[in-house]
């Protein structure tokens, strides 16, 4: 989605670039980043924005290609031997940037350190139970029971050098509670297409392009200049006097200003996340009183007085995506029935208040933060003003996510947002047994809201070991039909996002998972 | 004298215990680092591990005589985050604090201090009076929206200078500086300016006023009469009276300075302290943010208690004064 004049500047910096391409052979890409990656160990906090910078470093043994598939990455091929077992062939011609050939003793190092008790990346891989190095190249890996998300998980999971972990003191993770710092912290060692010249945190990583990297190259960078610019208005004006080349996440109300720009052009699209409201579902409100959210009537009065297409036009800036379900198009279990956008009826919506016995309305909660998704403050406000046109009176609570999270966490929101991705493992199971679940074991962590619906739970476990993908998404989206029927949570938009690249990069590629993927980039 | 100094030293220790206790009240409130250290795919159980292993639960007193004890020995444990040293990333991002206030400070000094002589003996002209009135805007501007404004004009327009970062730098020990390459030199100038701008507004006002004070003193009265040239006795003569005062606020205010940075430092990208500061606030980092609010208040206390030791030194009466 390109504007018109950026695809004019498009065109014009295409012919630029190609009449430039004979005499620059070192294309170097300087990456303007809305924030510094957190460290050099992947492994070492749960962030998806580190752990994909580090994947232009690291690889692990299946990879994501352009439409977000899985394919073979160290991995060449994998089998399910029982249900509760995968067998993975390794590629045999690959080496770590020092030198070292890669074999199953690395994936069997790297995934034991990745599950280890004091791993904040433990959850990345839920169903691992152990792993047999059968012969160099093969890798039997023992899950917990029949789980069907295994590869999703996999593309998350970096692959490091035994020899180099065990040499260095670094094969268990840090432990934030011990204090001790690692050596993987600062140094890094992977098998991916750019290996690390240069770290300062805050200022700049340098990557240059590995020459000796298995796989045949689909960019044609020599080397990658990746400087955090946390001010947004720094970003832009950085990227306009050409100081950077690409910045991820260029703020919306800048996106007219940047199109226009001759060198420039503008990337956009809307994001994977899902925003949507929940619920509070307790017997009681926050302030006391019998919880009137709890009738279907009133959730359903709620939905109908919310005009998203209003939202969307003005709030959005005509740039988000109104949601009828709680998943975007391309997650595997999106069912394009499902996505229907209810549109708004305030008088419908008084009629079932009164009908629910609450004409007068009631008051409430409404909990939101100021900087989680793109323009939520005032998404909430308008939110906020369209329910008391229906006779409530929501007490909008607007503050950062660090403080907002312990009350929605804690049951001190009758009426929250929440925005889901399915990151890092791209599939309706995700939100399934994160979200929609029961608040029981190790399910329903964000099931904030304190919510139960048996069928929903049923439908979850039952794919969670369906290994037949087909049945799988269709229970998968079963649940989610329920979730809308019952309005469990009410989904409002995918939030736009958009990146500004210099216009003469030939070729970009997006991904609605807001990832910024370097090895497809030509210049 | 003794007793002077044990008794600064007592005061800067219980200045150090109740910042760090105010602050350890303030994190409480700023929410659950926990939450935004593990991903959306965490379990419940993972989530309630991590909160015990962090000491999070422990009653406030606990962990706050626990923070004190390590802290005393200079170990402030290591980042939620980055996992790595709260000392040693405080100390890879001094200099680059240091150095921009060191820079914004001899800005403030060159240009404030002419000005202030020029508005003082200048005083009924227009061009003294316009220039009393556009300070205002020096004081009154916030330094994120005046950073901006230099981005603005002096990267994107003009192209002169970088908008963001430190250029490259030089390592002299642990110590990395900007100030010997170009790239350095030419980045600092923008963020300096836009930090020293409410100091060179604060330089010229009290030398303006220290000055019309001066000038009305006899023996400038004297020396007039005695036809020396006006210019030596504005620069020589009653400059120099002015300059104790404003030396003894500009090195208070260098720990203003360091602390105030932050809003320049996260304009401009700068790599300094208080940009370290602001990301640890939006994570919860509660290590670093203990870290260097006590490196600050420690800044702070050195800077005052020099001041009253100097002042001790050079005037007796002081030190009987506390009796």
């Amino acid at each position: 989605m390109i504007s018109k004049t950026g695809l004019k500047a498009a065109l014009l910096g295409g012919m630029a670039a190609a009449t430039l391409a004979s005499t620059a052979a070192a294309e170097t890409l300087r990456w303007g980043a809305p924030r510094d990656i957190v460290s050099l160990d992947p492994y070492s906090y749960g962030d998806s924005y580190t752990i994909n910078f580090l994947n232009h470093i690291y690889e692990g043994l299946v990879r994501f290609d352009r439409d977000l598939k899985i394919k073979p990455g160290l991995a060449e091929s994998w089998e399910v031997i029982s249900p509760t077992t995968w067998r993975f062939s390794l590629r045999k011609d690959v080496t770590f940037h020092n030198g070292h050939t890669f074999t199953a003793e690395d994936v069997l190092a790297s995934l034991t350190r990745v599950s280890h008790e004091t791993s904040p990346l433990k959850g990345n891989l839920p169903a691992y139970k152990s792993a047999t190095v059968v012969d160099d190249y093969t890798i039997d890996i023992e899950l917990t029971g029949a789980y069907p998300l295994l590869l999703n998980d996999l593309t998350n999971i970096h692959i490091f050098d035994k020899d180099w972990l065990v040499d260095n003191n670094a094969e268990m993770p840090t432990d934030v509670s011990v204090g001790v710092e690692g050596y993987a912290t600062f140094n890094t060692n992977g098998t991916g297409p750019f290996v690390l010249e240069s770290r300062t945190p805050e200022a700049q990583t340098v990557l240059t392009v590995n020459e000796g990297w298995w796989d045949k190259p689909e960019h044609n960078l020599t080397r990658i200049e990746f400087q955090p610019v946390t001010s947004a208005a720094t970003r832009v004006a950085a990227l306009l006097s050409g100081e950077v080349d690409f910045v991820d996440s260029a703020p919306v109300q800048d996106l007219p200003r940047l199109a226009a720009a001759a060198n420039l052009k503008v990337l956009e699209r809307t994001d994977l996340r899902t925003v949507m409201l929940g619920f509070n579902r307790r017997d009681e409100l926050v302030a006391g009183g019998e919880n009137p959210l709890n009738d279907l009537r009133v959730r359903q009065a709620m939905q109908l007085a919310v005009d998203m297409d209003l939202i969307q036009s003005r709030v959005m800036r005509g740039k988000s995506r109104n949601a009828g379900t709680l998943v975007a198009p391309s997650i595997p279990g999106y069912s394009e029935a499902l996505d229907t956008v209810v549109s708004a009826a305030p008088e419908k919506a008084k009629a079932l208040l009164a009908e629910a016995g609450y004409e007068d309305g009631f008051e409430f909660e409404f909990v939101c933060t100021n900087e989680s998704y793109v323009n939520e403050e005032q998404f909430c406000q308008a939110i906020a003003s369209m329910w008391s046109r229906i006779g409530l009176s929501p007490r909008l609570d607007i503050g950062p996510t660090a403080k907002q999270t312990p009350k929605r966490a804690g049951g001190k929101a009758d009426v929250y947002t929440i925005g889901w991705a399915t990151l890092p493992m791209l599939d309706t199971y995700s939100i399934l047994v994160q979200m929609l679940h029961s608040k029981e074991g190790n399910s329903g962590v964000f099931n904030w809201g304190n919510w139960s619906y048996p069928e929903i739970d049923k439908l979850t476990q039952a794919a969670s070991v369906e290994l037949d993908r087909e049945k799988r998404l269709s229970m998968e989206t079963e649940a989610l039909r329920i979730a809308k029927e019952e309005i469990v949570m009410m989904p409002l938009h995918q939030q736009p996002m958009a990146w500004a690249v210099s216009a003469d990069f030939e070729d970009f590629p997006q991904f609605p998972d807001n990832k910024p993927r370097m090895w497809f980039v030509t210049r | 004298m003794l007793a002077f100094l044990i008794k600064r030293t007592a005061n800067a220790i219980f200045v150090m215990l109740s910042v760090s206790f105010i602050a350890f009240m303030i994190f409480r409130f700023v929410g659950d680092p926990v939450e935004l250290m593990l991903n959306e795919q965490a379990t419940q159980a993972q989530r309630d591990a991590l909160r015990a292993k962090l000491g999070l639960d422990d009653p406030f007193i606990v962990q706050f005589t626990t923070f004190v004890k390590n802290a005393a020995q200079g170990d402030f444990g290591i980042s939620f985050r980055n996992q790595q040293d709260v000392l040693a990333m405080i100390a890879e991002r001094f200099p680059a604090t240091f150095e921009l206030v060191i820079v914004a400070t001899l800005i403030s000094l060159i240009v404030g201090i002419p000005l202030g002589v020029l508005t003082a003996i200048h005083r009924q002209r227009w061009y003294a009076e316009t220039l009393q009135f556009t300070s205002i805007i020096g004081i009154s501007l916030p330094s994120f929206v005046v950073g901006i404004g230099l981005i603005l004009i002096f990267s994107v327009w003009l192209g002169w200078f970088p908008a963001f970062g430190r250029g490259e730098t030089v390592d002299l020990g642990w110590w990395s500086t900007g100030l010997l390459t170009t790239s350095g030199r030419m980045s600092i100038i923008l963020p300096a300016l836009s930090l020293s701008l409410f100091q060179i507004t604060l330089v010229m006002r009290l030398v303006r006023a220290e000055m019309l004070e001066v000038l009305r003193t006899d023996f400038i009265k004297f020396a007039r009469a005695r036809g020396i040239p006006a210019r030596a006795i504005n620069f020589r003569h009653a400059l120099r009276n002015c300059l104790m005062p404003v030396v003894t606020m500009t090195a208070m205010q260098i720990g203003g300075l360091i602390a105030f940075a932050l809003v320049t430092e996260t304009v401009f990208q700068w790599p300094g302290m208080g940009l370290l500061f602001i990301q640890a606030v939006t994570f919860v980092d509660v290590p670093i943010m203990a870290g260097y609010l006590c490196i600050v208040a420690l800044i702070f206390v050195t800077l005052n208690a020099l001041v009253d030791i100097t002042y001790a030194v050079i005037d007796p009466r002081l030190r009987g004064a506390d009796k």
